[in-house]
């Protein structure tokens, strides 16, 4: 029976052939925890009796979900990462370095074919690099630290088809909101989703992360994709050698979804739920308040590009601010370095430091009662931003940039 | 053994910003200040209502989506209560409530009220509504998660076998 890109990970890493529905105990290539979770990590070390972790070449600690500190709280677990970063040896990355769903993926030290897991649910993200990468919590994240191995049960696995193209003004987050808007919250809990199609095959490898980035929002264990040679390029610096895993043409999916990205238009997800999917033109016209550009959905160098394009030379309505996040300090340097920075200070535009900050809700843009806000962030939740007076849309880059000149939802066709 | 408790009654895709927001995740790492703010989102009393006696968590489908946050089943053992039941979860909730020893129960859940008085023998794999005088049957516990959660979790789990022993 042939088998899924799941399926191959795990009977690489599990020392036996695993199929759906098998639980395994596997080795796992790299653990990360960040900011929110080191914390109670480091304590689950400590409750376990463990002097140490498995290999600490292989395990990363990320502040970036409050960075610099606002508060003397933060300030304490900061310390307590740093600290135990000296005693364990483990990779620290401090304040500015960006947000750990980019940097990982940057550090060359995963590669195609890895078992990552990470204590953030967004660590799907590297499933468009063709690693079976997922959240857990502080707990198994301290296990697989200690141990390098995990129990996992092998999902089953849904197969997601895109056909056609994109059409000019949709992006690769279009294609996953209207997923959401689909299938639910909850269309594939406790499975992995396997991305394909000749759209797929036409984007870059930072518009597919934005694509993984979200599986968790419908529930997915992982958001998995093939490599090909764009993959390949993007490790080729990587310090190990990329071990690509591609499904069996007879491999088994529980469901396979077809969807025409020539018929998809630019989506926005409305209050309070991912899955409260509309087209634009249901939404275009609400005013807005906020506006924030960044994440590790959408904070990367082509959704600078778009957003500078749409902002070039003009500035963003008076009724309404711009908060802006480059998703690691690399990209910070190559966006200054291609004039997109200045286009959007220019603009009137707040730049931040590289974080996860403004999505999470602990600073940089925390939003007043009854406002709209509009951000390229993958939830929007009540209370997410901090305020759970305030409602939150999300959108592609070139949504918010377009939706920033007119202080309104904006169709970003209309500037494109 | 038993556990009885009233129900205090949620809906559908609770995520885990209601049950512990993001905000104060970074205020304090202390469970017990935390658990004050438990599901506050949701219903700002749920604290003061279910810590003085315990209470069983009872909600709908895909209870505790999104973020990993072990925060959210940490606040929900330190505010009381005994169990979450739900008609289903979502992945990363599930595994960190049996890491952390909160019990989690799959089971239809339209039958519950508010208030209604319940006892689960997690062991027994029996749900009784002692309210309405039903019994609602519940598929037990992977072999894997029954196991860490008689350990008292995954640490204690680590702690007492140096490792994974499942």
């Amino acid at each position: 029976m042939g088998k899924t890109i799941a399926e191959k990970i795990f009977s690489n890493h599990a020392g036996q052939d695993a199929h759906a529905g098998d639980i395994v105990i596997a080795d796992v290539d790299f653990v990360m925890s960040q900011d929110g979770t080191s914390a109670l990590a480091i304590d689950a070390i400590a409750d376990m009796g463990a002097d140490g972790v498995f290999d600490s070449d292989r395990v990363a600690m990320v502040m970036d979900h409050s960075c610099p500190s606002p508060l003397e709280g933060v300030s304490a677990i900061h310390a307590k990462m740093r600290e135990f970063g000296k005693e364990s040896g483990v990779h620290i990355y401090d304040w500015g370095c960006g947000v750990c769903h980019q940097l990982l993926p940057e550090s060359g030290k995963i590669v195609c074919g890895d078992l990552v897991v990470g204590c953030d649910s967004h660590t799907c993200t590297y499933g468009a690099l063709n690693i079976f990468s997922t959240g857990v919590g502080s707990t198994d994240g301290a296990a697989a630290m200690v141990s390098g191995k995990l129990w996992f049960k092998v999902p089953e696995t849904i197969k997601v088809v895109y056909t056609g193209a994109l059409p000019t003004g949709v992006f690769s987050k279009d294609l996953i909101l209207y997923l959401a808007g689909q299938i639910g919250a909850d269309g594939a809990t406790y499975k992995a989703l396997e991305f394909c199609g000749p759209v797929i095959d036409e984007l870059s490898v930072d518009a597919r992360m934005t694509i993984s980035n979200m599986a968790i929002e419908v529930g997915a264990k992982a958001g998995l994709m093939k490599a090909d040679e764009k993959t390949l390029a993007f490790f080729a610096d990587a310090e190990r050698t990329p071990n690509p895993q591609a499904p069996d043409d007879d491999a088994v999916y529980c469901d396979e979804i077809t969807i025409d990205a020539s018929s998809v238009v630019p989506q926005v997800a409305k209050p309070h739920a991912v899955d409260n999917v509309s087209p634009i033109d249901e939404v275009a016209g609400t005013p807005i308040a906020e506006g924030y550009l960044g994440t590790c959905t959408n904070g990367r160098v082509e959704d600078f590009a778009v957003a500078a394009q749409i902002l070039d030379g003009k500035h963003i309505h008076p009724d309404c601010r711009m908060v802006v996040a480059p998703a690691s300090r690399d990209i910070y340097l190559a966006c200054m370095e291609r004039g997109y920075i200045q286009t959007l200070v220019e603009a009137g535009a707040c730049i931040v430091t590289p974080g996860c900050g403004p999505c999470v809700g602990t600073h940089n843009g925390v939003p007043s009662n009854g406002e709209n806000v509009i951000s390229t962030a993958n939830r929007n939740f009540k209370g997410r931003m901090g305020n759970s007076e305030a409602f939150i849309y999300l959108g592609s880059p070139a949504t918010v940039a377009a939706s920033m000149l007119e202080a309104r939802i904006t169709d970003p066709r209309e500037y494109l | 053994m038993p556990i009885e408790a009233k129900a205090f009654k949620f809906g559908d895709d609770i995520n885990t910003d209601y049950i512990i927001s993001g905000k104060y995740k970074f205020k304090s790492n202390d469970m017990d200040d935390m658990a004050h703010h438990a599901m506050e989102e949701l219903d700002p009393n749920y604290y003061d209502r279910v810590s003085p006696e315990g209470g069983f968590l009872v909600a709908g489908k895909n209870f505790g989506m999104g973020s990993s946050r072990e925060q959210a089943p940490l606040v929900l053992i330190h505010s009381n209560t005994k169990a979450v039941i739900a008609k289903s979860f979502a992945r990363i909730f599930y595994r960190n409530a049996i890491n952390t020893g909160l019990p989690v129960v799959e089971c239809d859940t339209d039958g519950i009220d508010e208030g209604d008085e319940l006892s689960l023998d997690m062991d027994a794999g029996i749900l009784k509504d002692l309210t309405k005088g039903t019994e609602i049957p519940f598929a037990p516990l992977p072999p894997v998660m029954a196991k860490l959660l008689a350990d008292g979790g995954l640490a204690a789990h680590f702690r007492k076998n140096g490792g994974f022993a499942l």
